[in-house]
């Protein structure tokens, strides 16, 4: 891990109408950390997410990629700039197979572009890689089906690997474990730590046990507002913290 | 679209697998005109091999792309227009082209129309994209009247398509040599069109229509990819519009207007938008029934809307769906134990069809005739229409289908999920 700043939010503000969802965050994300959000339901969490990705506008602040500013910039220019984003609702290709939609996200890093005089059943290169991807995500033998057909923890790790596809060297996965099983949940978290590897890695997550296993550094979100960023052992000690977040967790 | 996945695989037997349809195919058209060798069946022909292209050019949007267009006619009939120029331009000697490659000048123009609007109409996606579409119909419709020294007003644009300029040689006066003209360019651009759906903008252009969210996060413009797909597309429905000037050496406003686009979404539509060859089956079907029933009823439009609503409900992925549902258990060797039931339900669905044509074409006589009390021909039958009798029959014969098919529609369905089920359990499903 460097001293490098690879995501910088500084004052974000996000207003629907009259509804503040995201009030005042400031957030540095190191480059190479893994850096985990947490924070009760409704706290803005994917919202801060859509923010970083472009897919809202902001209402105030500023969102620096390795030191770029890409507040008003379209997901697909920010996509390119090396940062890309899974989805908390899985949100594939849903007619087109596994191979189908892993080759897809690579096409652009590849610099297909939007050509329409390469065959893509002759990209050698383009079908290893993506051959490889689906290997790395221990989906070999589910290459040909169409991710309808998918399970549900299947869909999981596909829409991590068509996240990575593209090389982004800022990682933002939201809920990534959501509705998994223990041994799915362990697996999920095995495959992050190893697709993260030299990366840095964002993750919004609800599973205590994930986020303390795999995060470098937390930060903790209530109602719109950054009220710590820590190491995990200082986050599990932080007094407001408790009160705030982990508290009203125990209760339910 | 389920789309297939092209790792190429050697051998001939693979080769073969995948394009001896085709080939086959391409086979079919050769020969086809030299069995049916009538004006009207090789009229017909043509006009089948134009719908194709139009069709497939059409299916570029909506199976492709997922942009639903009430207004492709528009490049159809704009390269349709320039092409009729084109040689009229040559009829005056004041351009050499040759006729064979007139259809380029008609995709070039389409390709450079749609070049021209599909930058705004593409932006948005759904609703907004079919609203625009509508809108430009009526926009062009408008233009094409108000400038009659162009688009040659309500009589259209004619030309002599028998120029003195050839690559091949052929004259092209009869009208089986221009048959094979557009054959040609029918297969050239149905092999373009597949080809292009294998390409980095075609699996996008998919990609897009599945998850236009998701699409920009593995770094596209989903505006450009809608825009360069339906640029394209513009591009083959020119071809397509070039070929009809050829066929008919006029070309008029009706050609550009919203009911050829009408058209072009029932044939696609009616053939299957899932699969690639689904457009090329309802083009064909289509224009079959179109020139035929003109013959043969007033009430036409009549059958083609009640087959288009019924693909709509029962068979929403058109002819090509139905055969593709069928494919597994034909491979397994059990499409045998659904033939008898469904023979039951053809000859039911008939027996409904005879009672409602009966009906339509009573309605049609008594209202739109001249003199509707003379009595009336049907199927070779000679009968009043205004008698009680037919009125009668036509009734019992929908009500009686009606009860025959209900109980065969659940007995299908039922043979459906055991096949399923034993197939599942055979692990080939």
């Amino acid at each position: 891990m460097t001293n490098e700043i690879a995501l910088n939010l500084v004052d974000v503000n996000k207003r629907f109408g009259e509804t503040e969802i995201i009030r005042g965050v400031d957030l540095a994300v190191k480059t190479g950390e893994r850096h985990a959000i947490i924070g009760p339901n409704g706290a803005g969490k994917s919202t801060v997410f859509n923010l970083i990705s472009g897919y809202y506008p902001l209402t105030k602040g500023k969102i620096e990629l390795n030191g770029q500013e890409i507040n008003g910039l379209e997901p697909f220019q920010i996509n390119r700039l090396g940062l890309c984003r899974s989805f908390q609702v899985t949100n594939l290709f849903a007619k087109m197979s596994v191979f189908e939609n892993v080759r897809c996200a690579l096409m652009w890093s590849t610099g297909y572009k939007y050509s329409f005089w390469h065959l893509m059943g002759r990209q050698k290169k383009l079908n290893e890689k993506a051959e490889e991807l689906i290997e790395q995500i221990n989906m070999t033998h589910r290459s040909r089906i169409p991710v309808g057909e998918l399970s549900y923890a299947e869909q999981r790790a596909l829409e991590i690997g068509i996240t990575i596809a593209g090389g982004a060297d800022v990682i933002l996965l939201d809920e990534p474990t959501a509705g998994m099983s223990h041994s799915e949940t362990e697996q999920a978290v095995e495959l992050m730590k190893f697709v993260s590897e030299g990366k840095t890695l964002i993750v919004v997550e609800h599973d205590m046990g994930v986020v303390f296993d795999l995060a470098d550094r937390i930060s903790v979100l209530v109602y719109g507002e950054i009220i710590a960023t820590d190491t995990p052992d200082n986050i599990r000690n932080n007094k407001a913290v408790q009160e705030a977040y982990l508290g009203a967790e125990e209760e339910v | 679209m389920i789309t297939e996945n092209r790792i190429p695989k050697s051998g001939k037997g693979q080769m073969m697998k995948r394009y001896g349809v085709w080939v086959a195919a391409s086979l079919l058209v050769v020969i086809l005109p030299q069995i049916f060798d009538s004006g009207f069946a090789v009229t017909m022909m043509s006009e089948m091999c134009i719908a194709i292209i139009f069709a497939l050019s059409y299916n570029m949007l909506l199976g492709q792309g997922g942009m639903l267009s009430f207004g492709h006619a528009v490049f159809y009939g704009f390269g349709g227009f320039i092409a009729i120029h084109a040689i009229k331009l040559v009829n005056d000697g004041a351009s050499v082209i040759p006729l064979e490659l007139i259809p380029l000048v008609g995709g070039v123009a389409g390709f450079l129309f749609a070049l021209l609007l599909g930058y705004i109409s593409t932006k948005k996606a759904g609703t907004t994209f079919a609203l625009i579409s509508l809108g430009l119909v009526e926009l062009v419709v408008a233009c094409v009247l108000l400038f009659p020294s162009f688009f040659g007003g309500e009589e259209g644009v004619s030309a002599d398509r028998m120029l003195d300029y050839s690559i091949t040689g052929f004259g092209f006066g009869s009208g089986i040599e221009v048959f094979y003209l557009i054959a040609f360019w029918m297969v050239i651009a149905t092999a373009l069109m597949y080809l292009q759906t294998q390409t980095p903008l075609g699996r996008m252009a998919n990609a897009v229509r599945d998850n236009p969210e998701r699409a920009p996060f593995v770094g596209y413009d989903i505006h450009l990819v809608r825009f360069f797909q339906f640029s394209l597309s513009g591009f083959f429905a020119g071809i397509a519009g070039g070929l009809l000037a050829i066929n008919y050496e006029i070309v008029n406003s009706e050609m550009i207007g919203a009911i050829a686009s009408g058209n072009v979404l029932l044939m696609t539509y009616i053939g299957g938008v899932g699969h690639f060859f689904g457009p090329i089956l309802g083009a064909v079907l289509f224009t079959f029934l179109h020139l035929t029933l003109v013959n043969i009823t007033q009430a036409g439009q009549i059958y083609l809307g009640v087959l288009f609503i019924a693909i709509i409900l029962w068979a929403p992925n058109g002819m090509a769906g139905i055969i593709m549902v069928h494919q597994p258990i034909w491979r397994a060797g059990k499409i045998k134990r659904l033939l008898p039931s469904y023979l039951a339900a053809l000859g039911a669905g008939l027996v409904t069809f005879f009672g409602a044509m009966i009906f339509v074409e009573i309605n049609y006589h008594l209202s739109l005739s001249i003199e509707p009390d003379k009595p009336m021909q049907l199927l070779g039958v000679e009968f009043q229409a205004n008698g009680w009798i037919p009125w009668l029959l036509a009734i019992a014969l929908m009500v009686a289908g009606y009860f025959m098919l209900r109980p065969l529609i659940r007995k299908i369905g039922r043979k459906w999920d055991e096949l399923t089920q034993e197939m599942q359990e055979g692990g080939i499903a």
